[in-house]
C-alpha cells in the first residue's frame, strides 16, 4: 500500500517535470524564448545537477567537501577530449565524463575520507586545486589558454541528465544505503558501532556525487565555446557549496530551489561580478548566523503537503538534526 | 651555489608563510576554527602598508607598525561580528561563515578600490647583494628573515611570559575551566585574533616589499599555503607553525630549483594531503584518540 503511494507521487513528479520540459521545449521551438533565456535555463539545469550531487555528499552523508569544482573540471575536460579530439558523439562524452569523474572521486575519496570535518574540507580543497594545476600544466588540453569546445548542450540533454540525477539521488537516499549514509551524518561513531561500513558508504556517496558532477561538467563544457582551468577554481566550488548551504544541508528540494534562485540572480548580476560576490558572501554569513540549517533545514518541499505522513514518523523528512 | 641561493629564497618565502601560519594556528588552537579570512587580513595588511608608504610617505618600519595595528583591529572586528555569535554552533557552520567572511573582504576591497594591482615602491629597503663565502645573497632576504624571526621571538615572549599569554594558553587548553578560574574568555579570544592578525599584517607588508606586486586576491594562495604550513607543523602548536612555514618555503624553492616552477602551487597541496593521510596531527602534534 505504502509502496503504491510512494510510486504514485513518484509518477506524479515525473509527469509534472515532463510537462515543464514540454512547455519549455515548445517555447524554445516556437522561438518565444531568445538565446539568452535558453542559455539561462540550461545553466539552471546544470547547476541543479551540481547542487544535488554535492547535496548527496554534504547534506546526506555529512562529508564536508569544498573541492567539487575539481570533479566538474574533470568531467568537462574528459568530455571535451571525447568530442573534440576523438570526434565521438556527445552521449558518449557525457557517460565518459561521469565515469572519469567518478573514478577520480574514488581515487580522492579512499585516502581523504578517513579525515573528518575541517581536515576533510581542506583536503578536498587541496585536491580541487591540484586538479586545476594539473590541467594548467598539461599541453594536450591546452594549458592555461584552454580548449575550444563546440556548442552541443541542448535543453533536452540538460533536462534528461538533470532528471536522471534527481531520480537516482532521491532513490539512493531512500534506500538502505541512503539510510546508512544519513546515519553517518548524524553520528559516525554510532553508525560504525551499529555495524555500518562507514568508509564504504562515504566513498560510494562521494563517487556518485562525483559522477553527476562529471556529467554536469560535460554539459557545462559544451554550453560554452571554451573551457579554461581558471573556470574551475575555488570560487566555482564555492558557488556550488552555497546552493547546498542556503537550500538546507540535508534537503534535496532546498538545494534545487537555491540553485534555481541563485542562478537566476547571478545571471542578472553578471555585469556586476563584485556585487554578486558581495551578495553571495553576505547571504552565506547571514544564513549561518540566523538560520544555520538553511532555508529548508532537512525537510523536503513535499513534506509541506504531507503532514499526515510526517506524523507517522519514519521518514528522513522529520529529522530535526542538521549536519554536525 | 644556485641551489643554496634558492634555499635562501625559500627561507625568506617560508618566513612569510610562517608569519601567516602563526595566526591560523593560534586561532585554531583557541577556538577550533579554520579562519579562512586570515589570508585576506594578510592582503589588507599589504594594502595598508602600501598606502602608508605611498601616501603618508613613511619608511618601512612605521608602515609595518601601522599595518600591524590596523590588522589587529580588523581581526578583532571580524571575530566580534562574524565568529563570536557562532561560538557554540557546529564546526561546519563556523567554517562556512569563515569562507563567507573571506569572500566578503576580497570583493569588498575590489568594490572599494577596483581589482587593479599596485606596485610597492622599490626603494623601501636598501637593495644590495652581500657576498658571503662566494654566495651573493640580497640584503632584502636577510632583512625579511630578521624581521620575521624578531616577530616570532616577540610572540614567544608574549605567549610564555605575559599574563595575556598565560590566559591564551589556559583558554586553548580548556575554555570552560579557564572561565571558572576568572579568565575573561571573550577578551582572550579577541587578543588572540588581534595578535594573529597583526602578524598577518606584518607578513603582508614584508610580502609587498619583497615581491612588489599586490592585488585584492593575493591573499588566497599564500593563505591556503600558510594553512598547509600550520597543518604540517601540527595545528594549534606555535613552534610547529614556524617550522612548517620554513619547511614549506624550502620545499617550494627546491621544486622551482629543479625546474618545475609551474607545479610549485600544486606541491604545497600534495604535501598537505600526504601529511593529512600519514600524520594528521602534524610533525609536532600528539595523536588524540576520539572519545564518544
Amino acid at each position: 500500500m505504502k509502496l503504491f503511494k510512494q510510486s504514485k507521487s513518484f509518477w506524479f513528479f515525473i509527469l509534472l517535470s515532463l510537462a515543464a520540459f514540454g512547455i519549455i521545449q515548445a517555447l524554445i521551438i516556437t522561438g518565444m524564448l531568445n538565446g539568452f533565456y535558453v542559455n539561462t535555463i540550461i545553466f539552471v539545469a546544470i547547476n541543479i545537477i551540481l547542487a544535488v550531487s554535492l547535496h548527496l555528499i554534504i547534506g546526506i552523508t555529512g562529508q564536508f567537501s569544498i573541492g567539487h569544482a575539481g570533479f566538474l573540471a574533470v568531467g568537462a575536460y574528459a568530455s571535451a577530449i571525447i568530442t573534440m579530439k576523438l570526434q565521438l558523439p556527445f552521449a558518449a562524452a557525457i557517460i565518459v565524463a561521469g565515469l572519469t569523474a567518478a573514478f577520480t572521486g574514488l581515487l580522492i575519496g579512499i585516502p581523504s575520507l578517513r579525515l573528518k570535518g575541517d581536515y576533510l574540507a581542506i583536503a578536498t580543497l587541496g585536491f580541487g586545486e591540484i586538479v586545476r594545476i594539473v590541467l594548467l600544466n598539461v599541453d594536450y588540453v591546452g594549458g592555461a589558454s584552454g580548449m575550444q569546445v563546440s556548442h552541443l548542450t541542448t535543453w533536452g540533454w540538460a533536462f534528461t541528465c538533470m532528471l536522471i540525477a534527481i531520480i537516482v539521488i532521491v532513490n539512493f537516499t531512500n534506500s538502505t544505503h541512503g539510510r546508512a549514509c544519513i546515519s553517518i551524518r548524524e553520528d559516525e561513531t554510532a553508525a560504525d558501532a551499529m555495524g555500518i561500513n562507514t568508509t564504504l558508504y562515504k566513498v560510494v556517496a562521494f563517487a556518485i556525487g562525483a559522477f553527476f558532477a562529471g556529467i554536469a561538467g560535460a554539459l557545462y563544457a559544451h554550453n560554452f565555446y571554451i573551457i579554461q582551468p581558471s573556470n574551475f577554481g575555488f570560487l566555482k566550488s564555492f558557488d556550488i557549496l552555497i546552493f547546498v548551504v542556503l537550500g538546507g544541508l540535508g534537503s534535496l528540494s532546498g538545494s534545487v530551489i537555491a540553485a534555481i534562485l541563485l542562478t537566476i540572480i547571478s545571471t542578472f548580476l553578471q555585469e556586476y561580478p563584485e556585487t554578486r560576490m558581495i551578495i553571495y558572501s553576505l547571504v552565506l554569513i547571514v544564513t549561518m548566523l540566523y538560520r544555520p540549517q538553511g532555508l529548508m533545514g532537512t525537510r523536503e518541499i513535499t513534506s509541506l503537503f504531507k503532514k499526515r505522513k510526517a506524523a507517522e514518523g519514519g521518514t528522513q523528512d522529520d529529522s530535526k538534526h542538521t549536519v554536525a | 651555489m644556485e641551489l643554496v641561493q634558492q634555499l635562501v629564497n625559500g627561507i625568506s618565502l617560508g618566513s612569510i608563510y610562517a608569519l601567516i601560519a602563526l595566526g591560523y594556528t593560534m586561532v585554531y588552537g583557541i577556538v577550533k576554527l579554520i579562519n579562512f579570512a586570515h589570508g585576506d587580513v594578510f592582503m589588507v595588511g599589504a594594502f595598508v602598508g602600501f598606502y602608508a608608504i605611498k601616501i603618508l610617505e613613511l619608511s618601512f618600519f612605521p608602515a609595518l607598525l601601522i599595518s600591524m595595528a590596523a590588522c589587529a583591529l580588523f581581526g578583532m572586528l571580524i571575530e566580534r561580528v562574524a565568529y563570536k555569535p557562532l561560538r557554540n554552533a557546529t564546526r561546519i557552520a563556523a567554517l562556512i561563515t569563515a569562507i563567507g567572511v573571506s569572500l566578503l573582504i576580497e570583493y569588498g576591497v575590489i568594490y572599494a578600490r577596483g581589482a587593479q594591482p599596485e606596485a610597492y615602491p622599490g626603494d623601501v629597503l636598501p637593495k644590495e647583494t652581500i657576498d658571503i663565502f662566494g654566495l651573493s645573497i640580497s640584503s632584502q632576504s636577510l632583512f625579511i628573515l630578521g624581521v620575521s624571526v624578531a616577530l616570532m621571538v616577540i610572540l614567544q615572549f608574549i605567549v610564555h611570559k605575559t599574563k595575556i599569554g598565560k590566559a591564551m594558553r589556559a583558554v586553548s587548553y580548556d575554555a570552560e575551566a579557564a572561565k571558572l578560574m576568572g579568565i575573561n574568555v571573550d577578551n582572550t579570544i579577541s587578543a588572540t585574533f588581534a595578535i594573529g592578525s597583526a602578524l598577518a599584517g606584518a607578513a603582508g607588508v614584508i610580502f609587498g616589499t619583497y615581491y612588489i606586486k599586490i592585488e585584492p586576491l593575493m591573499g588566497i594562495i599564500p593563505g591556503l599555503k600558510a594553512f598547509v604550513a600550520a597543518v604540517l607543523g601540527g595545528i594549534g602548536i606555535i613552534p610547529g607553525a614556524m617550522v612548517g612555514g620554513l619547511l614549506l618555503g624550502v620545499i617550494e624553492a627546491l621544486v622551482s630549483a629543479f625546474g618545475y616552477s609551474l607545479w610549485r602551487d600544486g606541491v604545497a597541496f600534495i604535501v598537505l594531503i600526504l601529511i593529512l593521510i600519514f600524520r594528521p596531527s602534524g610533525l609536532f602534534g600528539k595523536n588524540i584518540k576520539e572519545k564518544v
